[in-house]
């Protein structure tokens, strides 16, 4: 029972026009049962600053991460949380959120980790809601709990760990971060608080192409041509490619992860959520300093 | 090591309200941070701009000549938790002397019991407001 896809000639040119929909249609299908809309930002005070009516928030810091370990919440945690909040298996979430939609694709990449089916992008996200002057409301409507089926966690389609990484070199790993994050010259900036890193600098091979290359000024996605030119023609990525994207702790990487695969279409993309942090602090990993990827390194 | 009487009244506030109201309580401050007034507003050179925050703050401290600190800090709408702090603070610290500013315990970040709910970056830009708000208070205190 997926809802209507958004017939919209803007999205047409991507590889998955279903994964995206407009501020416009969100507007137009509020309130459309089968639907949900779930708003995830980085700040997490900002939905109830306002939000759009009847949107579900979704706290990517309490409530997706595992309270003790450093990984996801599983089967039956996420069960337990999308019942609670009132979300079935078989619905229609669309997904939005502040900084250009990071968080709303990690929430999504979380999600699909667990196989929801159908998961969308508001296009442009919060920004670009309230640029256009669309109405927001501080009322949350209580959901009636549903019962939303215990399903394992898939780590392998989607999910990269450290020891993948290490089995990857040669094939494409993309950094998304920021270049000064990527030379390794941010961790020695003065004033500047260590980002949970004890060494800076990126994973040898990595090819830098900040996150924020495939938005627009009003945040929303690029077109299928000006992304086309920065994945496949500078970056080298085509469709055989198997892609693993990183950043500092997943959560920009995850909206690289969104535009390669459904933006663009390659079928085999990982995130590395352990990113930066981890690698960063990692004994007897190799990194590199500075602008070039450097070689494939010996003995690893 | 000191601390202040609003910032006692802070812990206590955080303290005694749910763990699930916490967060509204943060967004309450968030909306009680003053404007900052007219002489800065139109003076931005003068702010001073914490890095350790992810979203742009501002903060400038003046002394009076009876040793009277003021504070005065911004943040934006669209960053409620970094405002959040950025009230709390000026909240327990503005009006005291730079004696009870310099030595006001750091302690203070951890107290307020929200670290589970905000990551760790939020807290760290915390710290980041009050060890420039000390270091513009030595500066400039007579």
């Amino acid at each position: 029972m997926s809802f209507p896809v958004e017939s919209n000639s803007r999205f047409q040119e991507y590889a998955h026009p279903e994964a995206l929909v407009s501020t416009q249609w969100v507007e137009d299908n509020l309130g459309a049962p089968g639907l949900v809309i779930m708003e995830c930002d980085e700040d997490i005070l900002l939905y109830s600053t306002g939000h759009i009516e009847g949107a579900v928030k979704i706290d990517w810091h309490t409530e997706l991460n595992h309270p003790d370990n450093r990984d996801y919440i599983d089967g039956a945690q996420m069960a337990e949380l999308l019942s609670s909040k009132g979300i079935s298996r078989d619905v229609t979430i669309v997904l939005y959120g502040d900084k250009s939609n990071w968080w709303a694709t990690y929430a999504m990449w979380v999600f699909k980790l667990f196989g929801h089916e159908d998961i969308r992008i508001m296009d442009g996200g919060r920004a670009k809601w309230i640029e256009e002057g669309r109405a927001l409301t501080k009322d949350v409507q209580d959901r009636a709990r549903t019962s939303y089926p215990v399903i394992a966690r898939d780590d392998e389609s989607i999910r990269a760990f450290k020891d993948d990484v290490l089995e990857h070199f040669g094939k494409p790993l993309i950094d998304v971060r920021s270049p000064l994050e990527y030379t390794g010259e941010k961790l020695h900036m003065p004033d500047y608080p260590n980002e949970g890193a004890s060494r800076g600098g990126h994973i040898p091979t990595a090819r830098s192409v900040p996150w924020s290359k495939a938005v627009n000024e009003d945040q929303t996605f690029k077109t299928i041509e000006e992304l086309n030119q920065i994945y496949r023609v500078e970056a080298g990525i085509s469709d055989a490619s198997d892609v693993i994207a990183y950043c500092r702790i997943g959560e920009r990487s995850s909206h690289t992860w969104f535009v390669l695969k459904y933006l663009l279409g390659i079928p085999k993309v990982r995130n590395y959520d352990g990113s930066w942090t981890e690698w960063g602090s990692t004994v007897r990993v190799p990194i590199v300093k500075g602008s070039e990827p450097g070689a494939v390194p010996v003995g690893f | 090591m000191t601390t202040t009487t609003q910032a006692q009244e802070i812990i206590e506030a955080f303290r005694e309200v749910p763990e699930n109201l916490k967060l509204e309580l943060l967004l309450e401050y968030s909306e009680s941070l003053p404007a900052l007034p007219e002489r800065y507003q139109d003076s931005p050179e003068l702010l001073e701009r914490v890095e350790e925050c992810q979203s742009p703050v501002y903060l400038f401290v003046e002394v009076s000549p009876t040793d009277l600190v003021s504070i005065y800090l911004t943040a934006p709408d669209e960053a409620p938790t970094t405002k959040g702090f950025a009230s709390i603070l000026q909240l327990a610290l503005d009006g005291h002397s730079s004696e009870d500013i310099l030595g006001f315990d750091e302690a203070f970040v951890d107290e307020i019991g929200l670290t589970d709910l905000v990551s760790p970056l939020r807290i760290r830009g915390m710290h980041g407001m009050l060890t420039r708000i000390k270091r513009q208070v030595s500066e400039k205190k007579k």
